[in-house]
């Protein structure tokens, strides 16, 4: 089976400052990675240089067998048309650490824009779409709401809908339970972890230590733009091998 | 004060004053509506353009702001017409208020646009809606719902500013009522019917202003 997601020798710097020193990874559909390592690590912007919100300047990110952000022609490297990028990016979903609801639209216009405008739908069609999306994250009553009229666990399941009803081929998930008060981290899990046990194929950044170790099939620990260590969640939570690894769970709740 | 006088005088200039009062509306509405639509450009240009276009822009803004609009309106009607644009004076006038306009709403464009954080952008992005879309559906209804209240402030200087017209000879509200002054000499009566009826044209705005702002305010 061909991999979704191949990042081969991933290269980001923000000036003078590297951030990813060189990234290898594969994901096969129906994965669940997660990405955990301290802040600064370089996380966030693997995920970001995936749905392409960050640039690169060396290596390669291919999905389902397509070269996304760049072009080469001969020696050459071009970062593709702004209107080839955006259908690109629509190929992964983005789930973000502050939701990122449009504020002026209710939930279920949140979750049909990208229908309508991106992939043309009619809007009746869209609006059944994003109304199977919304009761699947538990949140169709709330389909005329504002995003102001919601707390942060239901705006969080909201973005986590209008991401996916694209249908992407992946979903990234950025810290998407860090910007929420603890009694509302357990429902927005309870999504990610529904997502997972059907299927989807997912990479998230997470500080939520149990969480990544139940419901992921591989755990990536990242460290000074490296990948440090990796490996299925027993051997990474269980016997960690390196000291670094070992410290960074030390000082991790679980 | 002789108030019937008064009344019977203005019922004579009615006519007069109703002209004036039409061209005062019609100088204020263009000027209002071509300056935004200038200015929404502007504040795009200081938004998103490049730096040597952001330099220019900032530029324009910063001379227009800082000259009285009354120098600007003089400019337009004599220095025009000196390098061969010929203008009448409710064109030139009309001109100078756009430009100020221009200028004011370039300016809030900008700080609304700004004001936006960074993460509804990359929202829209990440499902697949191009830099237009991502302006037209997620970021410019938001932008005019901050600017509605400042922006209804900069119609009503508008408004005041369309007077300063009376000194290149545009027979607006103002030099109407002088005219009627001139021939009847109730100054005081006139004076203080035309301030209030400046006073209601502005309240007007206001109200409708608030009214809209109630319509599309966000829950």
């Amino acid at each position: 089976m061909s991999p979704i997601l191949t990042i081969t020798d991933l290269h980001k710097s923000f000036g003078d400052l590297e951030v990813l020193k060189g990234i290898d990874m594969t994901m096969q559909k129906g994965d669940v990675v997660s990405l955990i390592g301290s802040s600064g690590s370089g996380k966030t912007t693997l995920l970001r240089c995936v749905n392409l919100l960050e640039d690169f300047e060396r290596g390669s990110i291919e999905l389902d067998g397509e070269a996304i952000g760049y072009r080469h022609e001969g020696s050459e490297r071009r970062r593709l048309s702004e209107r080839h990028i955006a259908r690109q990016r629509a190929m992964t979903g983005m789930a973000f650490q502050q939701f990122n609801l449009f504020p002026h639209m209710t939930a279920i216009r949140n979750v049909m824009l990208g229908l309508t405008k991106t992939k043309k739908m009619a809007k009746d069609e869209a609006y059944a779409i994003a109304e199977k999306w919304l009761e699947r994250v538990g949140m169709i009553e709330r389909r005329d709401h504002f995003p102001g009229q919601l707390s942060g666990g239901q705006q969080q399941r909201v973005a986590i809908a209008r991401a996916i009803a694209m249908n992407p081929r992946i979903m990234l998930f950025d810290e998407v339970t860090s910007a929420l008060d603890p009694e509302l981290v357990k429902e927005v899990l309870a999504v990610v972890r529904d997502l997972a046990d059907d299927g989807m194929t997912m990479l998230l950044v997470t500080h939520e230590m149990r969480f990544a170790r139940d419901v992921s099939s591989k755990v990536v620990f990242m460290h000074h733009g490296r990948i440090h260590e990796e490996g299925p969640p027993e051997q990474i939570f269980g016997a960690p091998e390196t000291d670094r690894l070992r410290g960074f769970l030390a000082n991790s709740e679980m | 004060m002789n108030f019937s006088l008064f009344l019977t005088e203005l019922w004579n200039a009615r006519m007069n004053l109703l002209a004036g009062l039409g061209d005062t509306v019609l100088i204020s509405v263009a000027s209002v509506l071509l300056g935004t639509f200038l200015g929404v450009f502007v504040g795009l240009a200081m938004t998103y353009g490049n730096k040597p276009t952001r330099f220019g822009v900032r530029l324009y803004i910063d001379f227009l702001r800082g000259t009285p609009v009354f120098v600007l309106i003089l400019a337009c009607f004599y220095i025009l017409s000196v390098v061969g644009l010929d203008l009448s004076a409710f064109q030139a006038g009309v001109l100078a208020l756009t430009m100020f306009c221009s200028s004011h709403v370039g300016e809030i464009v900008r700080g609304a646009l700004k004001a936006i954080p960074a993460g509804q952008t990359e929202a829209a992005k990440s499902i697949g809606l191009t830099f237009g879309q991502t302006f037209a559906y997620v970021l410019l209804p938001q932008a005019l719902r901050q600017i509605l209240p400042t922006w209804v402030n900069t119609a009503t200087e508008i408004v005041k500013a369309s007077t300063l017209l009376s000194i290149i000879g545009v027979v607006e509200l103002l030099l109407a009522t002088q005219q009627v002054i001139s021939r009847t000499y109730l100054s005081l009566e006139f004076y203080l019917f035309v301030g209030f009826v400046y006073f209601i044209l502005n309240f007007l705005i206001e109200q409708a202003g608030r009214a809209v702002e109630r319509r599309i305010s966000i829950p």
